[in-house]
């Protein structure tokens, strides 16, 4: 073979592998991506922050919205369906949430925030979807949500849906499952 | 392009070995390319008798032939099937024949890794159409298996599937890379690259495309096999991953591949229509850099497949305008073609009466397709028979009426022998007919909102129903002519010119009909 063709070669056998890891490079870009712009409703934990805080803020309805996955038979509510908030103070919530099941299990809720771009502006001081919730049989919990909507949220935006989802993981590894929970810290 | 030729005659030169070791060992291009052609037409016939299953059963509403469990499976494979067994090896197999005598190369690059990436296919196939008999049976998640449906709730054989998806992907790697080193190294002294053929050009942003893509495609079943096996959750939300994140993945591959199956067919239609125009073509070098915007483009539209999933309206906007820019380049190469017959000596050859039929209804599809870019529209149509109509009309009389036009129009110079004129053209009426009365009317019921993949529908959409399975049926028996001819034209016939047609032009008709073992042991010369 010529020399030539060799090049050609072994820079084709190398962008095989390039392009193999760019696949799995999609997965941390794609959620660099969605903190970045706000986009996909996905929303991570902040730090409280002086600066958010303001007086001239304007109020805002926040609804509360709660999915139980497939099997979950978990009872799981918001406590207030519907949230007079105002913008720039920061507010608690409660969700119920009660193991019907005569088993331990384990639950992860996962949040989407809509209109998808009001996610960037919901700062989460505090949310029960940053850890697992590991309820005994007929045991019930109160899980806190403390949240602060920017007072630069989009004026057009009249009021906001906070969504969970509860999904049983009992069954899952744990090491799994924690390197998972850094992830989405 | 024009050639001069030395006959020399080598006395060391030796045929084919004997015996079916002959198609096991081998490392001839023009061996390896027949072995692809009949793999691919092989597959064609299985996935088009799953074709024919899922007509049949949606000849009249409701439940009458197969379980709905054996319908999903059904679709999946038959998707699977076309798109990876029949279209692309089809195409590996003309590359294989084609690039080699077209730019004046002895053989491929890599003759070895040639025979290696065609063998491993069987294998690939086997694997996926023995899981219809494992329990649980087939994928039935639809070929583009989108996550969750093919994580957590796919039957046990989903590993067998990503296996052979592996196997594909290697073997569609391994070839991509042998034309494009064959192309960039062997072409014979005066083929510069804007002397190259189209279909050689075609062939070279194909390969890039492949080998771009393809490892992209293996990264996203990995995902799945780690995700059911391995408890990952790339795709589970419950452990923090996303499904949306599978579609982006598979569609960063997915896009692509749609013109990985489209661009060799424009490449080939492009020399059907300049040979039997008798004119040279319009606008060559508009060609080249038409096929290579529309490769770069291919990997900015992705999300036009998942409007529907929530994307912000930026998103849809950027997308939706992306898209549309592609029919620029793909206007600039139809009217390429009409300008091209344009006050051409034109005849009718059955290459030629497919090569005009894919001009026609590959614009067809390609408009439908400009549709389903609009953000709003797309709404309604998205996942309803208007899809399936769409892109049924880019692959059926797109991609493989192409593929014909090539075996009819190339294989006088493969066997030495002319087809059969007359069963030709009955194959093509029959053919451009029966693709039509299948798939125009599935347009109609899509719009009306005939949703895809169910084994059953509303009575509203009885009677389009029926028509479209009347011509798939007429489409899919007449196939079967197709092999009739294909074999008796190996089998015999009239025998061949060197140039077979008045208008061919390139270094492929210089050399004898039928082609020697080897050719161009000594490059040629070209002006």
């Amino acid at each position: 073979m010529k020399k030539e063709a060799k090049k050609t070669l072994i820079k084709l056998v190398v962008a095989v592998p390039l392009m193999f890891a760019f696949g799995f490079a999609l997965v941390p870009l794609y959620d660099v991506f969605c903190e970045v712009t706000g986009i996909n409703g996905k929303v991570f934990q902040s730090e409280y922050s002086e600066e958010l805080v303001t007086d001239d803020g304007r109020t805002l309805a926040i609804q509360f919205i709660s999915t139980n996955n497939e099997n979950m038979p978990w009872t799981f509510k918001p406590s207030e369906q519907v949230m007079k908030i105002e913008t720039g103070k920061y507010h608690g919530a409660t969700f119920y949430v009660k193991n019907t099941t005569d088993k331990k299990m384990t639950a992860q809720a996962v949040p989407s925030v809509a209109p998808s771009n009001a996610a960037a502006h919901l700062k989460k001081l505090e949310c029960f979807c940053f850890e697992q919730q590991e309820l005994m049989p007929g045991e019930e919990a109160l899980l806190p949500v403390k949240l602060l909507v920017s007072n630069e949220l989009p004026s057009n935006i009249k009021n906001i849906i906070l969504s969970y989802t509860i999904f049983d993981i009992t069954d899952y590894d744990d090491e799994v499952l924690a390197h998972n929970q850094m992830a989405m810290e | 392009m024009s050639a001069v030729i030395e006959n020399h005659h080598d006395d060391h030169d030796h045929g084919p070995a004997k015996g079916i070791t002959r198609w096991l060992y081998t490392t001839n291009h023009k061996d390896i390319g027949t072995l692809y052609l009949w793999f691919s037409f092989a597959m064609f016939l299985i996935g088009g008798a799953m074709a024919m299953i899922i007509r049949a059963e949606l000849f009249q509403p409701g439940m009458q032939i197969v379980e709905p469990e054996f319908y999903n499976q059904m679709i999946t494979l038959h998707g699977l099937i076309m798109i990876f067994g029949g279209v692309m090896p089809a195409f590996v197999g003309l590359a294989n024949w084609l690039v080699p005598m077209m730019i004046g190369a002895p053989d491929m690059a890599l003759p070895r890794m040639n025979n290696l990436s065609f063998w491993i296919l069987p294998f690939a196939f086997f694997i996926l159409l023995s899981s219809l008999f494992m329990e649980g049976g087939a994928p039935n998640f639809g070929w583009t298996f989108y996550a969750p449906l093919s994580t957590t709730y796919a039957p046990p054989s989903v590993t067998f599937f990503i296996f052979s998806v592996h196997i594909m992907g290697a073997s569609s790697i391994m070839g991509a890379i042998n034309v494009v080193v064959t192309i960039m190294n062997m072409r014979a002294p005066g083929v510069t690259l804007m002397k190259m053929p189209l279909f050689v050009w075609s062939w070279l942003i194909t390969a890039y495309l492949l080998i771009a893509v393809m490892p992209v495609l293996a990264g996203a079943v990995t995902m799945m096999l780690m995700d059911i096996h391995f408890g990952t959750s790339f795709f589970n939300a419950a452990g923090g991953g996303d499904p949306v994140l599978f579609q982006h993945i598979f569609w960063f591959f997915g896009h692509p591949e749609v013109y990985i199956m489209i661009l060799p067919a424009f490449g080939i239609v492009s020399h059907i229509i300049e040979t039997f125009s008798r004119k040279q073509l319009f606008g060559y070098s508009s060609m080249v850099w038409a096929m290579l915007s529309i490769a770069i483009l291919s990997f900015v539209v992705w999300a036009h497949h998942m409007f529907t999933v929530g994307l912000p309206l930026a998103a849809e906007i950027f997308f939706m305008w992306a898209t549309m820019l592609i029919a620029v380049p793909t206007g600039v190469k139809v009217f390429n073609w009409v300008a091209t017959m344009f006050r051409g000596s034109l005849t009718f050859e059955t290459p030629m009466l497919f090569a005009v039929a894919f001009v026609v209804l590959f614009t067809i599809g390609g408009l439908s397709g400009l549709m389903l870019a609009i953000v709003p529209a797309d709404f309604q149509y998205h996942d309803t028979y208007f899809v399936v109509a769409h892109f049924h009309y880019v692959l059926v009389p797109g991609a493989i009426f192409s593929i014909m036009a090539a075996v009819y129009y190339w294989i006088p110079k493969w066997s030495g022998n002319m087809y059969d004129e007359r069963l030709g053209k009955l194959h093509f009426w029959l053919s451009f007919i029966g693709v039509n009365v299948t798939f125009f009317p599935q347009h109609f019921i899509g719009l009306a909102g005939m949703p895809r993949r169910y084994p059953d529908y509303a009575l509203i959409f009885a009677d389009w129903n029926m028509v479209s399975s009347i011509g798939a049926f007429l489409f899919g028996f007449s196939q079967l002519l197709f092999l009739f001819i294909v074999i008796k034209t190996v089998m015999g016939g009239k025998k061949a010119t060197d140039q077979v047609w008045e208008g061919a032009k390139g270094l492929e008709w210089t050399v004898a009909s039928p082609a020697p073992y080897h050719t161009f042991s000594t490059p040629p010369k070209v002006d």
